[in-house]
């Protein structure tokens, strides 16, 4: 059996009374989709930002890629290999689509403390850039200023961003949000084969999308794991059925 | 050193304290309700101590200088407020630095124009001049016990405010929650212009009763404004409790520094060699004091992390 | 062609040709001036790094000014008077060469920025703004109590310095120095907001996460940037001591912070030549409107808070329009 390349092990973390995250466990494996379901206020942003590395847990501990990276921030995180979109689109807004791609190429490069070259002509940068784009579909799009872009857009440049980290695993928040019917019909393809460059975590309230990618769902209510199996399982697990997708069948 | 100069320049410590609390209240109020930063508090300090020179000149009465100094910043807030700060409240915190720096030339010169370069005068009223002779046999300016008595109730007056009435609760709710209250129905204008009327009256008051002991001049606000500051670091932005600990704090800390660090040095430099050493020092003591507060807890002693 | 680098450059030849006019004309009153606007302009282009590449609001970066003001008021001032300034453990003489007291006010003041910036820098906002504010005033009545310098008289310093193979008491000699100096920093302004560290910084003004997200440590971008900030300022602050063969503590305080930032702001902040035509105007709106009105700082506040609330990108803004985005 192989190892996963991201196992959250027994994860904790209360605020005052309130227990965002009570025991929480699941793995990533290589190839896989796994889906992290459940109702608002379950706790799941608490849980992304734990494994994130912005928040740190009361008790448990994260391993990536076989270390252990409790101890590590956002940024060590990111080079070790997580790679992340956002829900709400975390881009620099003033800067162009290639610029931002180019960014992402450069924190994967490192090297960043130089300081006379042009960095929009480096070619070796430029060509992940470009590549990262072409296959999210913003090629057209690169000199567009982000913030004169649409939301769809934005949505599609966060993950042409992950794509320049060759990243070992995908941290995704919601990246259906606010994409409408024919954006969700042209990521969810793309999600479906990215899944065998680097395997995805994926939270989403998308069912549909949920339903047809995902390989395992794990369903958080109240900051606790209620279920983790797959599509079928969830769908017919009573406990599930009762606290999220209630009594009616989802196809 | 005698006990009674320890003392003695303890309670002057807790004096420059007092003061300082009323303009580093009135600044975190502001930030904490508007997330505004004001640079131009120390004018409307200046504008206190104006106003009650003025009035106090012109009737020879202590008590109507004070309520002057405390409607001429109240208005005077207000009046800034209207006009210019809240176009602020939405933009960041570099346009909000410009523009109040923007009004500190024009009140400064606006002030000079007016009154002249030469500092004004305000005396200490007769029933308050004169020592008063405190238990253990030390005697201490009444005047300056009468302004920690005055900071002191002041300090008080907002306690009770923020925890007790409704305004209070709109300002923590604001504090908490900006978009929330707006939400909920509350006149956010006419709270804001509230708000920034009350620092802006602390803020002419703290003038007016320092005016006395020290002059009337053009720019004395600013360099009690940026103490104030080192007031809200150590205390931490939004929280008047931090504002009087990081008040009393830093009234200690430069007052007694002044007095003790010479001395210290004393002990191994020459008198001359010891003083300068020490003087010098002592100036940065506060500085000192903040940076010490900030690598240990970075967001103050009570601010919210 | 685009119309900020032809504004650029004819500012830039701008300030050259009043000087030569001024040479011909035996006005040498002129090329002070326009000397004074050179070295400013070099003080807001330090400022620059930080606050418009950099997003940093530092309302102390007279700090920097001060530092190397004094670096250049201590050498000097013991190599006039004969004394050394220290004689253990190693001798350490004053001196007069321009270039060695270059590099004493760039390394003092780059040193003292990196101290200040690696504390400074763990807060964010508004405790920013308001930690330089202070640190700025720490420096300031340091400077006005420490006797063995001028303290609140400041210092004299009876010739000015001397740069080798130059008159450097003659005006258009001594601007041509601090011209030159004044087109590197820009050229080095300008390959730094076009480098790998100048992308990284900017994409950290505008969104810290996103930066941490790509695996790149915004505090370490900052903490160079401030550095580097802190060099250029203080190098500022040194040529502007020369020029007035005068240092006084007035050099740190928050009017001059303030001023220092305002050129900056008016010219148009984050623009390469913000700070010169900043200075440029600012320097005019003093000599004009300071020679009508005694209270002329009453219309620099409403300019700038003109600026601030109606034209935010100022002159430069106003006239080229939005930053065109390079790729």
């Amino acid at each position: 059996m192989t190892s996963p390349l991201l196992d959250i092990r027994n994860i904790s973390k209360a605020f005052g009374a309130i227990k965002a995250s009570e025991d929480v466990s699941l793995t990533l494996m290589k190839g896989e989709i796994h889906a992290l379901i459940g109702p608002n206020g379950a706790g799941k942003s608490t849980l992304i930002k734990q494994i994130a590395g912005n928040l740190n847990p009361d008790s448990g501990s994260i391993w990536f890629d076989g270390r252990d990276v409790t101890a590590l921030d956002t940024v060590a995180r990111a080079r070790a290999g997580l790679g992340r979109t956002f829900q709400i689109s975390s881009l620099a807004m003033e800067m162009s689509v290639l610029q931002n791609a180019v960014l992402g190429a450069l924190g994967k490069r490192g090297q960043v403390m130089r300081f006379f070259r042009d960095v929009m002509r480096d070619a070796a940068l430029l060509e992940v850039a470009h590549a990262a784009l072409a296959e999210v579909g913003l090629a057209n799009v690169a000199g567009t200023r982000v913030a004169d872009l649409s939301h769809g857009q934005r949505r599609q440049l966060e993950v042409a961003v992950a794509l320049t980290q060759s990243p070992k695993a995908f941290l995704m928040d919601e990246p259906m949000a606010g994409l409408g019917g024919e954006g969700t019909a042209r990521l969810t393809p793309f999600l479906d084969r990215l899944r065998h460059r680097a395997p995805i975590l994926l939270v989403e309230h998308d069912m549909d999308a949920v339903f047809a990618l995902a390989d395992r769902i794990s369903v958080l209510v109240y900051g606790r794991i209620i279920a983790t199996g797959t599509p079928d399982m969830i769908r017919q697990n009573p406990d599930v059925r009762a606290a999220y997708l209630g009594d009616e069948a989802l196809t | 050193m005698s006990l009674i100069l320890f003392i003695e320049q303890m309670l002057n410590g807790v004096q420059f304290g007092v003061m300082l609390f009323l303009m580093a209240a009135g600044l975190t109020l502001i930030f904490g309700v508007m997330g505004l930063i004001n640079l131009a508090h120390g004018s409307l300090y200046m504008i206190g101590a104006f106003a009650a020179a003025w009035v106090a000149g012109m009737t020879g009465s202590f008590l109507l200088a004070l309520i002057a100094s405390l409607a001429a910043a109240a208005a005077a807030g207000a009046l800034i407020e209207l006009t210019v700060i809240r176009r602020l409240y939405d933009r960041d915190h570099l346009d909000q630095v410009l523009a109040t720096f923007a009004l500190i030339l024009i009140f400064s010169e606006g002030t000079r124009w007016v009154f002249g370069s030469f500092p004004l005068f305000l005396e200490i009223p007769p029933y308050l001049s004169g020592p008063v002779t405190l238990p253990g046999g030390i005697d201490y300016p009444l005047y300056r016990l009468a302004i920690i008595g005055v900071g002191l109730l002041v300090a008080a007056g907002l306690f009770a405010l923020i925890a007790r009435t409704r305004i209070g609760i709109q300002i923590r709710a604001g504090e908490a929650d900006r978009e929330m209250i707006a939400a909920l129905g509350v006149n956010i204008s006419a709270l804001y212009t509230l708000v920034f009327a009350l620092g802006a009256a602390l803020a002419g008051l703290a003038g007016a009763l320092v005016g006395a002991i020290q002059s009337v001049q053009i720019g004395m606000g600013e360099p009690v404004l940026i103490l104030a500051f080192v007031v809200i670091v150590i205390g931490g932005i939004g929280s008047i409790k931090g504002a009087l600990v990081g008040a009393i704090l830093v009234g200690l800390t430069d007052t007694l520094g002044r007095v003790l660090l010479p001395v210290f040095f004393a002990q191994f430099m020459t008198p001359q060699a010891a003083n300068s050493v020490g003087s010098s020092l002592a100036s940065m003591s506060i500085y000192i004091l903040m940076a010490g507060v900030l690598v240990m807890r970075p967001s103050g002693l009570f601010g919210k992390a | 062609m685009r119309r900020e680098p032809l504004l650029n450059a004819a500012v830039f030849l701008g300030l050259l040709a009043v000087v030569l006019w001024a040479q011909a004309m035996d006005e040498p009153f002129t090329i002070t001036l326009a000397t004074r606007v050179a070295i400013l302009a070099l003080a807001g282009v330090g400022l620059n790094l930080a606050l418009g590449l950099g997003g940093l609001v530092s309302l102390g970066h007279a700090v920097f000014f001060g530092i190397g003001g004094y670096a250049m008021g201590i050498l000097a001032s013991h190599a006039q008077s004969y004394s050394p300034l220290i004689e253990w453990p190693m001798l350490i003489e004053g001196t007069k060469s321009m270039p060695v007291i270059w590099l004493v006010a760039m390394g003092a003041s780059g040193l003292a920025a990196l101290g200040i910036g690696a504390l400074s820098l763990r807060t964010s906002g508004v405790y920013f703004i308001m930690i330089t504010l202070a640190f700025g005033q720490m420096f300031y009545y340091f400077a006005i109590s420490w006797p063995a310098y001028g303290g609140e008289d400041g210092l004299s310093i009876y010739v000015r310095n001397g740069f080798a193979g130059l008159n450097t008491l003659d005006p258009i000699q001594f601007f041509a120095i601090c011209y030159v100096i004044l087109g590197l920093a820009l050229w080095l302004f300008s390959r730094l907001s076009r480098s790998a560290f100048g992308l990284a910084l900017g994409a950290a003004r505008q969104n810290g996460e996103r930066v941490m997200a790509v695996g790149i440590a915004p505090y370490r971008l900052r903490l160079v940037a401030f550095g580097l900030s802190g060099v250029i300022t203080g190098l500022a602050g040194a040529l502007f001591a020369d020029l007035n063969r005068f240092v006084s503590p007035t050099m740190f305080s928050w009017q001059t912070s303030g001023e220092i930032m305002v050129f900056v702001i008016l010219g148009g902040v984050a623009r390469l030549f913000g700070p010169v035509i900043g200075a440029a105007v600012f320097i005019l709106l003093e000599h004009v409107l300071g020679g009508l009105s005694d209270f002329w700082h009453i219309y620099l506040g409403a300019v700038l808070l003109g600026v601030v609330l109606f034209a935010r990108g100022g002159i430069i803004g106003l006239i080229s329009g939005r930053e065109v985005r390079h790729d």
